[in-house]
């Protein structure tokens, strides 16, 4: 079955009053922010999305693929659910080597013809990671940004999952704007549970979660665009202040202003 | 009278799976009791009884095997429930051994293991698995997408059985499992256990696999008494 669009439409929220948003739909190629305080719902309603909830999840909201009901096979089997959930506890616990361990899920998704999807994936994470990741070493000794990196490159080229869910991966350590252009290349569907305005930015889309319900769909203008570029150059000093307390330095504070200066005049 | 029987490692989430089950089909007008049978501590019979007001007790094994204990006292805990009116009886076991399994011929084996135990769990355990009528897989939103599918690869390759992926914490995946309780077969007697247990001395241990504790000699129990000896 191709998947050409999801929809999510509106149930309720904590106090039983109707989701303001009535539905959402997505084709694929779209990528989706899930924004709100915390105890909003988000959590909340990716798992709806990602059970395909009809109305039997506390929100009784409804998750259509290409207007129907999804099929029941999806959610007997993992490899064939079109969805792959990363959250924040998600990890590896497997002690094989990183490359055993991609070939094992390979093959399974594969039917034993793994071509080159094991190293395509490899390629993928390391461009996510500060430090390449080493084939010979256990997944378990992974670094927390290299594990995140690899649970997605996993679940966008082994796994081909046509929806991909990550909740929260400003807190992986992963490189955020690397990773969403990186997937922009893929025709899926990306959700992200975000607190991270340049995330929310580049998304085409965002639901603004509220009392656990769907408060509001607001679609990334051209303005926004132009405030992500500018919170894009925002990230860069901080990334520069980020990369010279890692590598040992004292933070100056005459440095500091010249940096804020000369993004000031480049940009607003 | 369905008799559920869970099984699986300690802290693997059987009585949390149990708990959203027995939500879900007490909303449904099913009427259910439950047993859990440990060897020296257990209040999951509390929780049952104060959360849902339903049936619900505990049984020690202490110098028992629990497994052993559960043969011993099953053919009472039945007639318990019948007594109490209910139509489901739930046991859940200690689950300390993995190489006996407690299920019975004509109840629902259900065995629960978590993602995170590791992906060849399904490999090392005999029994408890390989005679279940369904494995539930907790804590999936603890685990990779690749090892959830290898652990689910591994468990039909070990057992052959059909796999449920839950995150009973959060309540994802329980419908499809309370289904199969629904549609349980009521168990008949006389009560016999699905599989001998390993090779061992006692009457049970032999292959005497009738329920109830008039079947056996030795060191035995009924469900109210304490240990006692039969035999010459």
């Amino acid at each position: 079955m191709t998947i050409r669009k999801i929809s999510i439409l509106g149930g309720y929220g904590r106090a039983g009053n109707r989701d303001p948003v009535d539905r959402v739909d997505l084709a694929m190629g779209d990528v989706l922010s899930i924004v709100g305080p915390t105890g909003s719902g988000k959590t909340a309603l990716i798992n709806d999305i990602g059970l395909f909830a009809s109305e039997n999840t506390p929100s009784r909201r409804r998750v259509l693929i290409n207007d129907t009901v999804p099929s029941t096979e999806f959610l007997d089997d993992p490899s064939k659910n079109p969805i792959a959930l990363i959250t924040q506890h998600t990890s590896f616990l497997s002690d094989l080597p990183v490359h055993r361990f991609l070939d094992i899920h390979a093959r399974i998704r594969h039917s034993g013809r793994t071509g080159t999807v094991v190293d395509d994936t490899l390629e993928f994470a390391n461009q996510l990671t500060g430090e390449p990741i080493i084939v010979d070493s256990a997944m378990t000794e992974l670094s927390g940004g290299q594990s995140r990196a690899l649970l997605i490159a996993d679940a966008v080229i082994i796994g081909n999952s046509p929806i991909i869910l990550l909740d929260e991966i400003e807190n992986a350590g992963i490189d955020r704007t690397k990773a969403l252009e990186l997937l922009r290349k893929y025709e899926k569907i990306f959700i992200f549970v975000t607190h991270d305005p340049h995330i929310a930015l580049l998304s085409n889309y965002r639901i603004v979660m509220k009392g656990g319900a769907m408060q509001d769909v607001i679609t990334t203008g051209a303005e926004e665009k132009r405030v992500a570029g500018k919170i894009d150059q925002m990230g860069k000093v901080m990334d520069d202040l980020r990369d010279k307390i890692r590598g040992g330095e004292l933070l100056i504070e005459e440095e500091l202003r010249v940096i804020m200066e000369l993004a000031n005049l480049k940009s607003i | 009278m369905k008799l559920i029987m869970c099984a699986g490692p300690p802290t693997s989430g059987k009585t949390m799976v149990l708990r959203q089950v027995t939500r879900r089909l007490l909303a449904k007008g099913c009427r259910i009791a439950y047993l859990k049978i440990d060897v020296q501590f257990a209040d999951e019979d509390d929780l049952f009884k104060t959360e849902f007001g339903i049936p619900a007790r505990k049984v020690y094994s202490g110098e028992l095997c629990p497994d052993h204990a559960g043969v011993l006292v099953l053919g009472d805990a039945v007639k318990w429930a019948i007594k109490e009116g209910v139509d489901t009886l739930f046991v859940e076991t200690a689950g300390l051994c993995l190489r006996c399994a407690p299920y019975i011929e004509g109840s629902l084996g259900i065995v629960v293991l978590e993602a995170t135990s590791g992906m060849n769990l399904p490999r090392k355990i005999g029994a408890m698995l390989t005679l279940a009528d369904i494995a539930v897989v907790t804590k999936i939103d603890l685990v990779s997408q690749a090892e959830k599918e290898v652990f689910r690869a591994n468990i039909i390759d070990a057992a052959g059985i059909d796999v449920l992926e839950t995150d009973a914490l959060h309540g994802i995946g329980i419908d499809r499992i309370a289904a199969r309780v629904e549609r349980a077969q009521e168990v008949v007697e006389p009560m016999i256990l699905r599989g001998s247990p390993p090779m061992a001395v006692c009457t049970i241990c032999a292959g005497k696999r009738q329920i109830g504790s008039e079947h056996h000699f030795g060191v035995l129990r009924t469900l109210d008494s304490d240990l006692f000896y039969r035999g010459q």
